[in-house]
């Protein structure tokens, strides 16, 4: 019986040799992710009172990185009860500060090929990229998560994305992301996998696929997931890691849809305000002025990310009419970044470099947006006072295409610059 | 369970969490979140939600953040019901999980100010405004004693005790 890539984890954690999509199961997540903003702070009490023990506690990673470094004492309270339930109940791991959720499963070999991973944000759709099943859940669900180990799963309908060709030159993984989002909608995979495949995605370098992953919840995903092969391999081999079970699809595995995109035709792409789906060539909006730049969160703000920024930001400056904001996705992008020069090349033009963190993304620690401004970031969300105000507008693009429109004080085609 | 009585409050497509509930204010109790439940979107939303109890949506309600906020604000401004053509998935687990009963139903013939019969169980939702009587999709049969229970918590206190 063939079984999608998504149907052979489902199937695995669920103790049953086939399933197929519709079927109800009952899953035991191999990875366990809670963060600050929607954990302990919100059921440590219900926690408590219903017995206060973790079923698998290795299998539970909590990361402070939403109100991380804190910048009022609400966050800082926040986080210290977050940091105070984690070590109390001996969780596998706990990390204040070191960077965004999604990149620190990644960074610290928590997610192996083959792994369910539920956590209380939704972009955990991110762990796809190594070849998992990833998925966003509430807080009141992970509290079940945590208490019985188990989570109830209806197995999804898989859409294949097949990307095929090379990127041209000045255009990222970011833009095919967003063309697949203005093709597919905001809703068009509610409740079901994204499986993306073809020969982009197989040329493309492990960090540049975890945006395909990453970006899938904004078509109403459960997830993303991509076929785990050589470079996860290697990766996980680089850090010691190596375990999972690299399940791919079966040759005649049913998808509800085959779409296919051509990558040599792509050119850079943005999503104006207020929906992520909303997908236009970057040359529609040129010269829209701005006031903040921003590159950096789950899916901008990797090793690919800066060196892309730096090829566009060397020996230029940043328009002295914006300010533009780089925050790595985390630590060990930040030692890597700072090891090859990029974050030196930023701060050179005239970036402002800050902790690792979910960052200005969700409108929470430093560079929110005040009312009437508008911003360019190669984050995830543009909707209505995602990023600060309410009467703020956020352009969501490629980090080339934020580095240009840096330099330029307004939207510009990084191409221009190449 | 009983049926939910309300009147229609209608909205379109893809209502975010970021519009439902702004982060802006996440680290504020419920009671003082649900004071800006959807104000980048309707100003008076918390107004009208006191007369228009049953909330009634397109497509994709409620995509976006894993935030449980976004039911919870929704309840706490007196929201018995949703009836959505569509939910976004965490958002409708969320639903379910507090306690707040969602319905998918194709919409587009109820108005604002409806009057509305809802059984979240059969998904059945009774028009008296309009003298029709409409078939959507209720709460799965699996999550059943979820609902009947009260919310997640309250079924999970139950297992406990047995």
């Amino acid at each position: 019986m063939e079984m999608t890539l998504a149907e052979k984890i489902l199937a695995r954690t669920s103790g049953k040799s086939f399933v197929k999509a519709g079927d109800i199961v009952f899953c035991k997540p191999d990875v366990t992710m809670i963060h600050d903003l929607l954990g302990p702070v919100i059921f440590a009490d219900d926690f408590r009172e219903l017995g206060g023990k973790i079923k698998y506690p290795e299998r539970v990673v909590v990361i402070a990185d939403h109100s991380a470094p804190p910048a009022t004492v609400d966050q800082a309270n926040v986080v210290k009860k977050t940091r105070d339930w984690a070590w109390e109940n001996n969780v596998g791991e706990f990390y204040q500060f070191k960077g965004a959720c999604h990149q620190l499963l990644v960074d610290g070999g928590h997610i192996t090929p083959g792994n369910l991973v539920v956590g209380t944000d939704s972009h955990t759709c991110t762990a796809g990229a190594l070849g998992s099943f990833g998925t966003g859940i509430g807080s009141t669900e992970m509290l079940g998560v945590l208490l019985t180990g188990e989570i109830w799963l209806r197995v999804p309908e898989s859409i294949l994305v097949n990307w095929v060709g090379k990127l041209p030159l000045g255009v990222m993984a970011k833009d095919a992301a967003l063309e697949t989002i203005g093709k597919v909608g905001h809703g068009g995979a509610t409740y079901m996998a994204v499986e993306f495949g073809g020969s982009l995605i197989s040329n493309l370098p492990l960090d540049e696929r975890l945006v395909f992953a990453n970006m899938a919840v904004e078509m109403g995903a459960k997830t993303g997931i991509i076929k785990p092969d050589k470079k996860v391999r290697d990766y996980l081999d680089s850090i010691g890691k190596n375990a999972g079970e690299y399940f791919i699809s079966d040759d005649n595995a049913t998808y509800r849809e085959v779409l296919e995109f051509d990558a040599t035709k792509l050119t850079p792409r943005l999503a104006a305000p207020h929906e992520v789906d909303n997908v236009f060539p970057v040359t529609d909006y040129e010269r829209q002025v701005l006031d903040q730049c921003y590159i950096g969160s789950c899916t901008g703000g990797r090793l690919t990310d800066f060196a892309s920024a730096a090829k566009i930001l060397k020996g230029r400056k940043v328009s002295k009419k914006v300010r533009c904001l780089v925050v790595p996705a985390s630590e060990k992008v930040w030692r890597e970044a700072s090891k090859l020069g990029y974050l030196d090349i930023l701060a050179e033009a005239g970036c402002v470099i800050s902790a690792p963190a979910c960052g200005a993304c969700g409108g929470f620690t430093n560079g929110v947006l005040g009312d009437g401004e508008r911003c360019i970031s190669s984050s995830n969300r543009n909707f209505i006072g995602r990023m600060g105000s309410k009467k703020a507008e956020v352009f969501l693009a490629s980090p080339m295409t934020v580095a240009a429109s840096a330099i330029a004080g307004m939207i510009t085609d990084p191409r221009k610059f190449l | 369970m009983k049926t939910i009585s309300g009147k229609a409050l209608k909205y379109g497509d893809n209502i975010n969490t970021d519009i439902i509930s702004p982060g802006a204010y996440l680290q504020l109790s419920i009671e003082k979140q649900a004071e800006h439940a959807m104000e980048g979107f309707d100003e008076d939303f918390i107004t009208k939600v006191k007369f228009l109890d049953i909330m009634v949506v397109g497509e994709n309600f409620g995509s976006g953040s894993s935030r449980e906020t976004a039911p919870l604000v929704l309840k706490a401004n007196n929201v018995k019901a949703i009836v959505a053509k569509s939910f976004a998935r965490i958002f409708y687990r969320n639903a379910i999980n507090i306690g707040l009963p969602v319905v998918e139903l194709d919409t587009s013939f109820i108005d604002e100010g409806d009057e509305l019969v809802v059984d979240v169980l059969t998904g059945k939702v009774e028009n008296l405004t309009k003298v029709k009587e409409y078939q959507g999709v209720g709460i799965p049969s699996h999550v059943l004693k979820i609902i009947e229970d009260g919310g997640l918590k309250a079924y999970l206190k139950n297992i406990a005790k047995q």
